[in-house]
């Protein structure tokens, strides 16, 4: 740290010295500065380089505008982290912080040489460039993408804890400045449970040092009155004050989200164990939004060079920081504010070499001041060039022309080595717009404020974010609007004594001249994307009128800063250039967050596993034991196979299919969904749902049944059984549990409110044990001897209520796998011991466990389909050959409108069929296209194959697939074209196996 | 995110309710008699309108009710909510 550039601050600890690695050479600063203000202190300036031409770049701001003081910090793979202000950045025992977008190093830069090119880089320089020829995209990408991104992203995962946490409040006031620390007074006074935020570490904005005899409050200097008031906000309980925490995003509704630094300042030893960010999701009644202004930079040639400050900065790190950002300073300006900054150098003792003013005078109090001291004021001039390559060492400037539009006269040559730009002020209207506000244009200060008539009455804007500037106007406007919103009589801030410098002459000139053709300048715009005025004019010629198109085109307002900096001048220049006022012309989009989160804040402690639900069966324990393998279907776990001995998947669903069909086969179905539907239109309800009929079904029967869309479309599929006369039992398939409720909740509540149905779902509550096979009905006799098996008690597609051992169980006998075959049901805690119970009674019959392949392959066998892999939602019951389901007779059902439309008749839809290989032994790809003609160019897919497999039952590949016109080309011979080889395949039936479905009652 | 105001459960954040389209799309009583337009115009057709919309939410996350909205899509200010079945407010 230099002595020669530290001036003493009461704001920063100034006898804690703090070591830190820049680009890693070790330096000092004082505890309280920020990265930035210490590397001042050593008088770095060269920080970076920019992203297009890499030219050096020195620290601009002291804020979070920050376009070219981006920094890599850390050199931990895990907790490294890129584009990090530093400006924003506490200094901290253990920072590690590198400069980037350079190679080698920042002071010698390879990339440099787009500097030199810079003729030839212009705006769309790469779309115009890389068009042609096409082919060659793929070698120009390697290269851009190699010189394209800012920094480096971390290679480990991120090791930092990260918060969410939700905050109610009546009040929130954004920004704790003078005028937001006023509205959170009067807030917490009224007795409203309010919250203040600040991004800064301590409340006060830049009044806070603000020591400038020429502003008080009641006699005292501002900063007095101010540091004051913040101690007297300590005793409210009411109120909240959150510091280093910036807010992202203002949404709808008055919902915020708001991001906590907590540790980021801490030394590096410090932190274990702590949360490093927090985000706060607030919902607040009110919003009193104070979020300041930003400084403006002026747009004159080669105006970013390191050591070219906003005037503003400058200020904050002599006054705030002691810190010193040069010793012959120049300072370049259009208003009043930028004499601040020279008032308080001088009380610093540091030179100021010359003011340049392009205003022809001003008549306030501070500029008076400035004069009688003594400092060169050169009135109605402008810089054309600053020189200096890595720190600026020299500035040329020339006297304006009347209008302002060229410059005359000779040019005048002043050394310095800093030089600070003042062009006027941007209120931050970000959070405003945010939230649906609508902006006006004030032409006097030539700047976008609030339009407060157009935006919710939920919120308000304070202070220089709603386009006031001098002090007096602050308080008063901002006590007052308070006061209105929070509707408050009397104000403890209605009799203040305010004094104040007054700005009376005001200019603006967005695109300052220089003495040679803009052609042949550099006046840049957005320094960090390294578009200037040029590009901006460039884009406009080229046909680009609206301003997000030219945003786009420049990349102007692109960079990690969004344009905090540069967009009020391209938009200027576009007006200018095109002869529009400013406010025709809106403004680009601002959209959250206004300054970059992590990713850590924003997941919070959603990392690692997934939080969605893995639902488990009863038996799950059982399956785990026996060595089954699991497949996820929607979010449960079901065995998909039990391989013995090491078997294959393909050797295990030979063996469990065989056993199912010779002996007996057990399978856990209670994954299916299960809705319980009473009520006295229950019997109507099912006929409107399901395509076949449902009034007539006894007491105790199952049924099949098909759900379509309104679209005609096959969307479920399961089994019903009437219990009693208004109770029946619906199945669903696993996966569309949920939504069937679902929809037959929207139909009940909304188009069929008169039906007396009441659904619920019972899924979890019975386990369902299969078990089929001819043995079946021995082993069902052995659990429940009581129960009379017998066809004529209790036949196919029936429904008994029985009890094992005491506790009641449903057994219906019903079958997907085309074998005889019972399903019990019985509450969910019994379960797994009736599973037992079922594998001890099928012991002497080798009762095998069989997973959902096995299920799938002896369905596929008896041409049952499968909703969701048979079908995708384009398929009607008549293209899967189901015609018989659907009912004649029943006036209306869901969907039954539909399958009669022009569409859904049409003859050449695809249709389910079989397919039977001719070598048996080629089992087909799920999923592989059918095609009739080889040779036909370009090759016309007819269909594909929905389901596959090798049957060993019938020693044979089988498949089912879906084919144009399907239904009429029973043995027709195609194709099923693979990568090195067409396999000939055979249209059949889709049913494969014991058409006569013998099986079921044998 | 904005506050739904469920008829059912009172205010809770949107993230509980899941939009279901436009409203007052009566189902037809007589499908059958509808030529394929008519039916198409049923099925299909549903107005985007920028501005004061008639929407069915669903608090999927709560009492699983229906019921509907009066929504203006370019600001999501909500002018009403009303019950199923219930005839809209004037707004």
């Amino acid at each position: 740290m230099s002595k020669e550039l530290r001036v003493n601050s009461k704001y920063i600890d100034q006898t804690t010295r703090i070591p830190f690695k820049f680009n890693g050479k070790t330096f000092y600063g004082f505890k309280g500065d920020t990265l930035a203000s210490a590397l001042l202190s050593n008088n770095v300036h060269l920080v970076g380089r920019s992203f297009k031409y890499h030219r050096p770049r020195g620290i601009m701001t002291c804020g979070s505008e920050e376009p070219n003081a981006i920094v890599q910090v850390s050199n931990d793979p895990s907790l490294t982290e890129p584009n990090v202000r530093a400006t924003e950045i506490e200094l901290y025992e253990g920072l590690e912080a590198n400069s980037q977008n350079c190679w080698p190093s920042v002071n010698f830069d390879i990339g440099g040489i787009n500097n030199f090119l810079s003729p030839f880089l212009p705006a769309g320089f790469y779309y115009k460039t890389f068009m042609w020829p096409a082919s060659f995209w793929e070698k120009y990408e390697f290269f851009i993408r190699h010189s394209a991104g800012l920094g480096k992203a971390p290679t480990k995962p991120d090791p930092d804890i990260y918060d969410h946490q939700y905050a109610h409040c009546d009040v929130l006031v954004i920004g704790g400045g003078i005028s937001g620390v006023i509205a959170a007074k009067l807030s917490a006074e009224k007795k409203l449970d309010t919250i203040l935020l600040d991004d800064k570490k301590d409340l006060g904005g830049v009044s806070i040092y603000n020591n400038d005899d020429n502003f008080k409050i009641n006699d005292q200097n501002v900063s007095k009155w101010l540091s004051n008031e913040i101690e007297n906000l300590k005793k409210y309980p009411n109120l909240s004050i959150k510091t280093r925490t910036s807010l992202a995003a203002f949404h709808g509704y008055n919902y915020l989200l708001a991001k906590e630094n907590l540790t980021d300042h801490l030394n590096v030893n410090d932190r274990k164990d702590k949360i490093r960010q927090r985000l706060w999701k607030i919902r607040a009644k009110k919003v009193v939004i104070a979020t300041g202004a930003i400084e403006r930079p002026l747009i004159f040639n080669n105006n970013d060079r390191p050591g070219i400050l906003l005037s503003s900065s400058i200020k904050k790190y002599i006054d705030y920081y002691g810190v010193k950002c040069g010793t012959k300073i120049s300072i370049f300006t259009s208003n009043d504010s930028a004499y601040e900054t020279v008032l308080s150098l001088y009380k610093n003792g540091v030179k100021v070499n010359s003011i340049i003013d392009i205003r022809d005078k001003s008549e306030s109090l501070i500029v008076k001041k400035v004069q009688d001291i003594g400092i060169k004021i050169y009135w109605k001039h402008t810089v054309v060039n600053t020189k200096g390559y890595k720190r600026i060492n020299s500035i040329e400037l020339m006297k304006l022309n009347e209008k302002g539009t060229g410059v005359i006269g000779d040019k005048i040559n002043e050394s310095c080595d800093c030089l600070g730009i003042s062009g006027g002020w941007t209120p931050m209207v970000h959070l405003f717009t945010q939230s649906g506000g609508k902006l006006e244009f004030n032409r006097i200060d030539n700047m976008f404020i609030p339009n407060e008539n157009k935006s919710s009455s939920e919120q308000i804007s304070v202070g220089s974010c709603n386009g006031d500037l001098e002090l007096d106007d602050i308080i008063k406007k901002t006590n007052l609007k308070t006061k209105e919103f929070l509707d408050i009589n009397t104000s403890i801030f209605d009799s203040l004594k305010i004094q104040s410098s007054k700005e009376k002459n005001k200019k603006n000139i967005w695109l300052l001249p220089s003495d040679k053709p803009l052609g042949k300048t550099k006046p840049f715009l957005d320094f960090q994307n390294d578009s200037t005025a040029k590009d901006v004019k460039l884009a406009l010629r080229e046909g680009f009128k609206s301003i997000e198109h030219v945003k786009r085109y420049t990349t102007t307002g692109m960079g990690t800063d969004q344009g905090k900096l540069s967009n009020m001048h391209a938009l200027g220049i576009i007006a200018d250039t095109t002869g529009t006022n400013m406010g025709e012309l809106g403004t680009t989009t601002f959209r959250p967050p206004f300054t970059p989160l992590t990713f850590g804040a924003i997941v919070g402690r959603n990392v690692g596993q997934f939080f969605d639900h893995t639902r488990y069966s009863a038996m799950h324990n059982w399956h785990e034991t026996n060595g089954a393998k699991f497949e996820n279907v929607g979010q449960w776990k079901r065995p998909w196979y039990y391989p013995k001995n090491k078997e294959s998947m393909h050797e295990a669903v030979q063996r469990e299919s065989k056993a199912a069909r010779d002996s007996a086969g057990i399978l856990d179905a209670s994954t299916l969904g299960k809705i319980d539907i009473q009520g006295t239109d229950a019997s109507e309800f099912l006929n409107r749902v399901y395509t076949n009929a449902w009034s007539k079904l006894q007491i105790g029967k199952c049924r099949y049944g098909l759900m379509l869309n309104e679209d005609g479309m096959v969307y479920d599929d399961g089994v019903t059984t009437r219990l009693g006369e208004n109770h029946y039992i619906m199945t669903t398939t696993t996966g569309g549990a949920a939504n069937v409720l679902n929809k037959l909740e929207d139909y009940l509540q909304t188009e069929w409110p008169e039906l007396d149905v009441y659904l619920t779902t019972v899924t979890d509550h019975f386990s369902t044990i299969s078990i089929c096979g001819p043995n079946s009905k021995k082993i069902v006799n052995k659990m429940i001897p009581d129960l009379d098996l017998s066809d004529q008690n209790f036949p196919h597609m029936s429904f008994k209520n029985s009890s094992i051992n005491g506790v009641r169980c449903r057994v219906m006998r019903i079958s997907f796998t085309g074998e005889h075959s019972y399903e019990i049901n019985i509450q969910s805690n019994y379960a797994k011991n009736v599973w037992e119970m079922s594998m001890e009674a099928g012991k002497e019959y080798n009762i095998t466990p069989y997973g959902t392949e096995t299920m799938h392959l002896l369905r596929a066998e008896k041409g049952f389909i499968i909703t969701g892999q048979d079908t995708d939602g384009t398929l009607t019951p008549v293209d899967l050959q189901m015609d018989w389901i659907v009912s004649k007779k029943k006036y209306d059902f869901i969907g039954k409108r539909s399958l009669y439309r022009s569409d859904t008749i049409r003859e050449d839809r695809k249709q389910l069929v079989g397919l039977i290989t001719d070598d048996p032994n080629e089992v087909l790809e799920e999923g592989s296209q059918i095609v009739e003609d080889l040779n036909k160019k370009p090759i016309e897919m007819l269909g594909h194959v929905t389901s596959s497999y090798f049957s060993p039952n019938l020693n044979k590949s089988i498949a089912l697939a879906v084919v144009v016109s399907g239904k009429n080309l029973k043995g027709k011979k195609l194709f099923v074209p693979m990568e090195n080889k067409n396999i000939n395949v055979t249209i059949t039936d889709t049913v494969f196996y014991d058409k006569e479905n013998k099986r079921l009652n044998a | 995110m904005f506050v739904i105001n469920c008829p059912f459960c009172g205010e809770r954040d949107q993230s509980e309710f899941s939009s279901g389209g436009e409203a007052h799309i009566i189902r037809p009583k007589q499908p059958t008699e509808l030529s394929d337009d008519q039916w198409a115009e049923y099925l299909f057709m549903r107005k985007n309108i920028k501005g004061v919309q008639f929407e069915r939410w669903n608090h999927a996350h709560g009492c699983r009710k229906w019921f509907n909205m009066i929504r203006d899509t370019s600001n999501d200010k909500i002018h009403a909510i009303y019950k199923m079945g219930e005839k809209p407010p004037i707004v």
